[in-house]
């Protein structure tokens, strides 16, 4: 099952088995159906728990929060996390606190989607990620799902436990498949996994850029670098333990997220690590994020802009403190994305 | 027909007028600067469409303005190159109309340094601050106070100038357009808000969107004339267009005029999409049948209206020829110091 399609299989059977689950957004029923996420899904739950709304993101959230305390568990979805940032007021001054401001009498519940773009000319407002944004506000959880399996169990555990949850859904894995289960089942929020293991260094990333670390790894390995590869999945809360324990083992760290550095969950990870275990680190750990910068538009800005699977190799040759790099050829991005999306 | 209230009360059968505002040329000289700016904003959009996906060298998601060509050409008719348009995602017949600069345009689209955002804005960021450009924005209704704050600083500064606020049907719906409006009428302020209803947003209806609500109506609850006018006649564009202007530089405050337009091809790219589902081949083809600009040229010779054809596409020949030779900006630019 794809990542689309995994996300479109946990909303339908958390509709089937849960009245209170309704779908929004945005272009939700339209063609295209946010690039499959919600395909036929009108047609099997009906208008009235699966539809269109203005362009109007605060007062969307807004409404779907009024609706949560009622009782809903509503979903809404975002073509791009970009233009969800009008909701911030909503988000942050309402769902994330509900909970505090009244001693937990009552919680606002709303599943927020968010996908984030890349690439082909996408530009500065088509890109963001905004991990450390939401990772930032107390009262949130955030997931970053990796693969298919994750996305459709996080998206249960989500709608199953309640309270504001932000997903952030990249692009690029919408087409990653995977053998993903029928039925209920959840993945926990807070609990990182170890997608490869390895005992030199240890790699941490979320989202896509699991992906492009993996595809890192096997070039490490073809030169005798053993990499263990650690997916975060949530964002908040965070599981520092997991990377801890690699760290412990390897102590060696590069930490790879799609996003910006200042104030990023990368440094957050480092921050904790070294609070907890200022000796853990045999090598000065190293970030490869985007520059600090707004993505640019032109082809060739854009290329220099995103870091490649070269330079999360190189990096772990860096806090190795071992000369050469992976090859440059190996490390080329094979997709060719004809856009736009 | 998803709006077909819209559409039948106020597309059908609209007589076309054009109207004769003090100081401003008519007649003939009037219509042919219309057609001018129509024509050639169409054959460069024609054009784009035609290379868009050909060699693969504009890489920009790129919202074409084919069919709405009325809109841009008749509010910019009505205003000076000192006042400002604050265009959105669908920027190149604002850029375009204002007078921004085609070469740039087009360096722009292709990434190139040359390009009148340096490349690093692509087809939805386009500026041309000396043509009164201002960057245009791919969130919805994020320009719309832009156009308020030009207006206020113009207030300030003493300043005879007026600001133009482009808004789809969608950014309607947003907040910030409402805010704008209240900020733009209790505070006077030379500003026009010019939306354009093409009856979607991407694929999703008017209907599905709004009540039927007339947005030009809007306009009475925040204290400030609205008008509606047919998208389709460059000349009731323009009048209402001029009539605003003139409204702003009496220091009467903003205007509110709705376009009953529609655009031809896909949301954003090149194609025809007949076949996505949400609109019929029929209701494209009622409103071509429509045309603004084939309805204009009419009045003209068809030799001479093939004279600016011809001008036109030589312009676009050259102004490509000069995006393709340009340099793209040095990746330098993108600062090393975070990067491994
Ligand atoms: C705040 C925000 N929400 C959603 C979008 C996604 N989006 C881009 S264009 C568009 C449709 C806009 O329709 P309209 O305003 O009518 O302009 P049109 O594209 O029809 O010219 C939407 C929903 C966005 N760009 N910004």
């Amino acid at each position: 099952m794809k990542y689309s399609e995994s996300i479109r299989d946990a909303q339908a059977v958390m509709m089937r088995q849960d009245k209170r689950v309704f779908v929004c957004g945005l272009g939700v029923p339209a063609p295209g159906e946010v690039f499959g996420s919600t395909r036929g899904l009108k047609e099997e739950f009906g208008d009235q728990r699966v539809f269109d709304t203005p362009a109007s993101e605060n007062g969307t959230l807004g409404v779907l929060l009024g609706a949560s305390l009622q009782g809903m568990r509503p979903i809404m979805v975002n073509q791009r996390v970009d233009f969800f940032l009008l909701a911030l007021d909503q988000l942050i001054n309402h769902a994330s606190k509900w909970k505090y401001m009244f001693a937990g009498r009552q919680e606002m519940s709303v599943l927020i989607r968010l996908i984030v773009g890349r690439g082909w000319g996408q530009g500065p407002q088509h890109s963001q990620s905004m991990h450390a944004l939401f990772a930032h506000i107390p009262g949130l959880k955030v997931a970053a799902p990796a693969t298919p399996y994750d996305a459709k169990g996080m998206i249960i555990s989500a709608l199953q436990e309640g309270g504001p949850v932000v997903m952030i859904e990249h692009r690029r894995l919408y087409d990653e498949a995977q053998d993903v289960p029928e039925g209920v089942y959840r993945v926990a929020f807070g609990q990182a996994r170890v997608a490869l293991e390895g005992k030199d260094v240890t790699l941490v990333a979320s989202s896509h850029m699991v992906s492009e670390a993996k595809k890192a790894v096997r070039l490490l390995g073809l030169k005798g670098i053993s990499a263990e590869l650690i997916d975060l999945r949530s964002l908040r809360p965070l599981d520092v333990q997991t990377v801890y324990s690699s760290v412990k083992k390897t102590g060696h760290l590069v930490l790879v997220e799609g996003d910006w550095k200042p104030c990023s969950v990368s440094g957050e990870i480092i921050a904790s690590l070294a609070e907890k275990d200022p000796g853990i680190f045999k090598s000065a750990p190293l970030r490869v994020m985007w520059p600090d910068m707004p993505a640019p538009t032109s082809a060739p800005l854009e290329e220099a802009f995103y870091p490649s699977v070269k330079d999360i190799g190189d990096a772990c040759f860096k806090v190795l403190g071992r000369p050469g790099s992976v090859s440059e050829e190996e490390s080329q991005e094979k997709v060719k994305f004809s856009g736009p999306f | 027909m998803p709006n077909d209230i819209f559409y039948d009360t106020h597309m059908k059968n609209k007589p076309t007028s054009y109207g004769r505002m003090p100081g401003i040329p008519d007649g003939k000289d009037l219509k042919r600067k219309l057609l001018r700016g129509m024509l050639r904003l169409r054959l460069i959009e024609e054009r784009l469409s035609a290379i868009y996906h050909q060699a693969d060298e504009i890489k920009t998601p790129m919202h074409l303005y084919t069919g709405q060509e009325a809109v841009a050409v008749g509010v910019c008719a009505a205003l000076r190159p000192s006042d400002t348009v604050s265009p959105y995602h669908r920027s190149h017949g604002w850029y375009i109309a204002k007078g921004g600069d085609l070469n740039a345009m087009m360096a722009e689209l292709m990434g190139k340094e040359a390009g009148c955002s340096g490349g690093w804005g692509g087809s939805m960021h386009l500026l041309d601050t000396a043509a009164g450009v201002m960057g245009s924005s791919s969130i919805l209704a994020a320009t719309v106070p832009h156009a308020v704050g030009a207006a206020l600083a113009f207030q300030m500064k003493g300043e005879d100038r007026v600001a133009v606020a482009p808004a789809g049907d969608a950014a309607i719906e947003e907040g910030v357009f409402h805010e704008s409006l209240n900020w733009a009428s209790f505070k006077k302020l030379p500003v026009i808000f010019v939306c354009e209803n093409n009856l979607y947003s991407t694929t999703t209806p008017l209907s599905a969107r709004q009540p039927r609500v007339d947005i030009y109506k809007r306009a009475e609850a925040y204290g400030m004339p609205g008008h509606r006018c047919d998208g389709n006649d460059v000349g009731g564009v323009y009048a209402k267009a001029v009539e605003a202007v003139h409204r702003a530089r009496r220091k009467e405050g903003p205007s509110l005029i709705e376009v009953m337009t529609y655009r031809w091809r896909e949301h954003v790219g090149p194609h025809y999409d007949w076949d996505a589902g949400y609109r019929t081949k029929q209701e494209v083809e009622e409103w071509m049948e429509h045309c603004p600009i084939r309805a204009l040229a009419a009045e003209f010779p068809a030799q001479e209206v093939q004279l600016l054809r011809d001008e036109f596409e030589k312009e676009i020949d050259e102004s490509l020829a000069f995006a393709r030779q340009a340099a793209f900006p040095r990746k330098e630019t993108i600062k090393e110091s975070i990067r491994v």
